[in-house]
Order: structure tokens, then C-alpha cells, then sequence
């Protein structure tokens, strides 16, 4: 069974850690946010220029002046800090953000992220991506591993104009967790029930297979 | 020096054909919402157009581009406007899509006074394309300029006489960046107050970047993607 998004959040956050400062990207990114450990202190930066993001407000009390990256409306918490779009963009670069969570429509072995243009079909523009990408230390990615048609996003070179080049370290997607080391995608885990011949097969890019490759573990 | 203003139709007055504008905001939120009205009711063309996003179909940016009043759009991100899209793809609308940061730094540097910066955002990317590179400490970065903008126009929560401003929570965003790049930088505010009435100390844009202030008569502050949970 491959994960559903939901599983692809919850396995990326097994990677925060106490005291992170971390940024989270539309889409599967901020579901991540729902399972950060009890207990866990970690800091959510939205690029908008907020740090200490909290949850939605409850009916009635949503705030215009008070949005993520996402536009969506949203609280602070205890110790939340607002900030222009310089200083947001000036912690990233100076890599005080710990971890950076985002999604793609292709990723290459050597870790490239294409996910801001489809030419002649969609252009929305890069946001705040290129700049994270360019940035981050710990960058992962949230992402399926085929797309619609079961073609790979997992690829040798990405075909689609780029985001960054060399800078994405972890994949976690609806088949497998996979690191980017010099020599390819290395498989970590796999999804429950899925084969590694079904990842290799998914993965068009260079996958490196060593030993027993476990399965991806949820403890609730 | 008087530079209070009765409203925005008087505060964009001199807006001319062919300028280029800073509009602040982000997504929807702290966008000078009462100037863009009156920019769209004055029925000034050929802007160029520098902000984060292009608005909606019907509200913030996206008047003016119904209107046909932009000619260039510089902005980061502009998914959710329709009309953009149609523009873009059929040629009428020239288009600069640069990434966030560097959209903040370069406005930073106007403000600031320096004539470029160095950053890594779009290395190895078109981003690049034609841009002087340069290597510190093993890592590339790419040569982007300052902007020059003939006007700049943001909202802020509250300002004085005096044209110092007091932002709120994300409607800061680019609104302070954007008052220091501009020739001459107009706020709109949802409360002016006489000067000495704001504490010095929590001021974010001081006035002498600030030309031109007035209250706005009109504050609809649209929510983009309303996102609410229920109490348990």
C-alpha cells in the first residue's frame, strides 16, 4: 500500500528535533505541522514573516492580517514574531532555519528540484522556493514518486526548468524514504506491502539498493 | 512639511503614464487597497508593476489588469489571478517572475542605498540567465540590482503626521521594504495619528522615507483562502 498524504507527513516529521526552526510548503509540507511530537518545541516559519505559526483560528476569529505563505488564515503562539519579507528571507539565507520541507514535480539523483514552471502550461512562479532551496541545509521533500500518467519524478536529470541544483537531501514519498548521496537515490524504506522491485521500477533515476530495505513504520 | 494628504485620489494625483510602482502586500493581505481604487479610477496606463503577487481576478492587482492598465508585472508568485494567466500567455502582458527574497533584498537595497547584493536564490537556474556570477567561499551567488521604483505605494496599520509607520502582524510583509525603495513612497493607514502619539520606539518605517500619508476611507481586507477549525 502505498502511504496516503497524510502518512507522508506524518513519516516526515520522525525527522524534527527539539528546538527546530523549521519552514513547510503548501501542500502535503503543512500537513506536517499536525504531527509534530507532544511535547516537541519545534518553531514554524512562514515566509510571509512570521515565526511561531500555530493552528487555524477557530471560526469567527479569523484575523485578514494574519496569513501564511499559503494566503491561508491562521494564529500566532506564545513567543510568535512578525517580520518584513527581508528579515524572513535574510534567516533562510543565513541558514537559521533547521529544516525545510517542500513539494516538487521532479527531483534528479543529484538532487536538483524542478517545481515552479510547466512551460507553455503553468507559470505561478517560484515564491519563496528558489530562495529556500538555494539556502536551506536540510532540505526534504514531500512528493509522490509517479505522476498521474505513472511516469517517474524520479529522475537522472529533471526535464522541467529548475528550482536549485544539488540541494535536496531526503525524499519521502507515497512509496519510499530516499536519501540523495553522491551516487543516487539510496532507498531507506519502503511503504508497507510495496517491493523494492516496484520502487526500482518507479524510479527512473539511479537507485542504490543495499541490503534489506525495511518498511516504513507508524507507531499509531 | 505637510504630508498629509486628504485621500488617495489626491495622494496618486501625479501618476504618471508609464511609471513604475512598488505595491506592497502579500497575497491580499496589507495591499494599499484605497489607492489601488483610485489608480484604477484615475485610468493611468502602462505601469510597471512590482509586487509579490498580482492579486485576484477582482480585487488588489487584478483591477488593474482587467483594466489593461499594466503593461509589466514583477512579482514572485501569481497563481491565483485567471485573467494574469490570459494575458501572460497571449502576449499582452510582459511578465518578470523573480524569486521572493530576491524581490525583498533588492527592494532592502534601494532603501538602503547600495546599488546591488549578492544572493543564491536562482543559481543554476533560467534565474540566472544573463546575470554576472560570482564565487565567495566555494558558493555561487548571482549579481541582482537594486530596484528603481518612481513610487512607491504600501498600507500600514498606523502612521502620524510626521509619516512614521506602524505595521500589523503579516501585513507588514513587503509594506516597509517597499517604503524605503521609493522615489517617492505613499502609505495609506487605517488610523493617523498627530505625531508624539506614537511610542519612537515601536516605529517600523521612519517618516523621512514616507512623502505622502492619509487615512484610508476603505479597508475591505478580503481573506484569500479562509481556513477556520471547529471548537471542540
Amino acid at each position: 500500500m502505498s502511504l496516503t498524504k497524510e502518512q507522508i507527513a506524518q513519516r516526515i516529521a520522525r525527522e524534527l528535533r527539539e528546538g527546530y526552526y523549521v519552514n513547510l510548503g503548501i501542500g502535503i509540507p503543512t500537513l506536517v505541522a499536525n504531527y509534530i511530537p507532544v511535547g516537541m518545541n519545534v518553531v514554524l516559519q512562514s515566509e510571509n514573516g512570521l515565526l511561531g505559526m500555530g493552528p487555524f483560528p477557530f471560526e469567527g476569529e479569523e484575523d485578514p492580517d494574519l496569513i501564511n505563505a499559503g494566503k491561508q488564515t491562521i494564529t500566532t503562539v506564545p513567543g510568535s514574531v512578525f517580520f518584513d519579507s527581508a528579515m524572513s528571507f535574510g534567516m533562510i539565507r543565513a541558514g537559521k532555519v533547521n529544516l525545510t520541507v517542500l513539494g516538487a514535480m521532479e527531483v534528479s539523483e543529484r538532487g536538483d528540484i524542478a517545481n515552479w514552471k510547466i512551460p507553455g502550461k503553468m507559470v505561478k512562479g517560484m515564491g519563496g522556493a528558489m530562495d529556500l532551496v538555494a539556502s536551506a541545509r536540510n532540505i526534504i521533500v514531500a512528493m509522490m514518486h509517479t505522476n498521474p500518467r505513472g511516469e517517474s519524478k524520479l529522475l537522472p536529470s529533471c526535464t522541467l526548468p529548475l528550482t536549485g541544483v544539488g540541494c535536496v537531501k531526503k525524499i519521502v514519498s507515497d512509496l519510499a524514504v530516499l536519501d540523495i548521496t553522491p551516487a543516487g537515490f539510496k532507498l531507506l524504506e519502503r511503504a508497507p506491502g510495496v517491493s523494492v522491485e516496484e520502487i526500482q521500477s518507479k524510479t527512473a533515476g539511479k537507485l542504490l539498493v543495499e541490503g534489506e530495505i525495511p518498511e516504513i513504520v507508524f507507531y499509531d | 512639511m505637510n504630508k498629509v494628504v486628504n485621500g488617495a485620489d489626491e495622494a496618486i494625483r501625479d501618476i504618471p503614464d508609464g511609471a513604475t510602482l512598488m505595491l506592497g502586500g502579500f497575497g491580499l493581505c496589507g495591499i494599499p487597497e484605497n489607492c489601488i481604487a483610485a489608480l484604477v479610477r484615475k485610468g493611468v496606463r502602462q505601469l510597471t508593476c512590482i509586487s509579490n503577487n498580482a492579486g485576484v481576478d477582482d480585487f488588489g492587482i487584478g483591477l488593474l489588469l482587467k483594466q489593461k492598465q499594466v503593461k509589466k508585472m514583477i512579482a514572485s508568485y501569481v497563481g491565483e489571478n485567471a485573467e494574469f494567466e490570459r494575458q501572460l500567455l497571449s502576449g499582452e502582458l510582459e511578465v518578470e517572475l523573480i524569486p521572493q527574497g530576491t524581490l525583498a533584498t533588492r527592494c532592502l537595497a534601494a532603501g538602503y542605498g547600495m546599488p546591488a547584493v549578492f544572493t543564491p536564490a536562482g543559481v543554476g537556474t533560467e534565474v540566472a540567465e544573463g546575470k554576472e556570477t560570482r564565487q565567495f567561499n566555494g558558493k555561487a551567488y548571482l549579481l541582482e540590482m537594486a530596484f528603481e521604483a518612481d513610487f512607491a505605494i504600501v498600507k500600514a496599520w498606523k502612521a502620524d503626521t510626521e509619516g512614521n509607520l506602524v505595521f500589523r502582524e503579516t501585513a507588514r510583509n513587503f509594506n516597509p521594504l517597499m517604503a524605503m525603495a521609493g522615489k517617492i513612497t505613499i502609505a495609506e493607514v487605517e488610523e493617523l495619528v498627530p505625531a508624539g502619539e506614537l511610542n519612537p520606539d515601536h516605529v517600523h518605517t521612519p517618516g523621512i522615507y514616507v512623502h505622502r500619508v492619509f487615512r484610508g476611507t476603505s479597508f475591505e481586507k478580503r481573506i484569500e483562502q479562509r481556513t477556520v477549525r471547529k471548537k471542540a
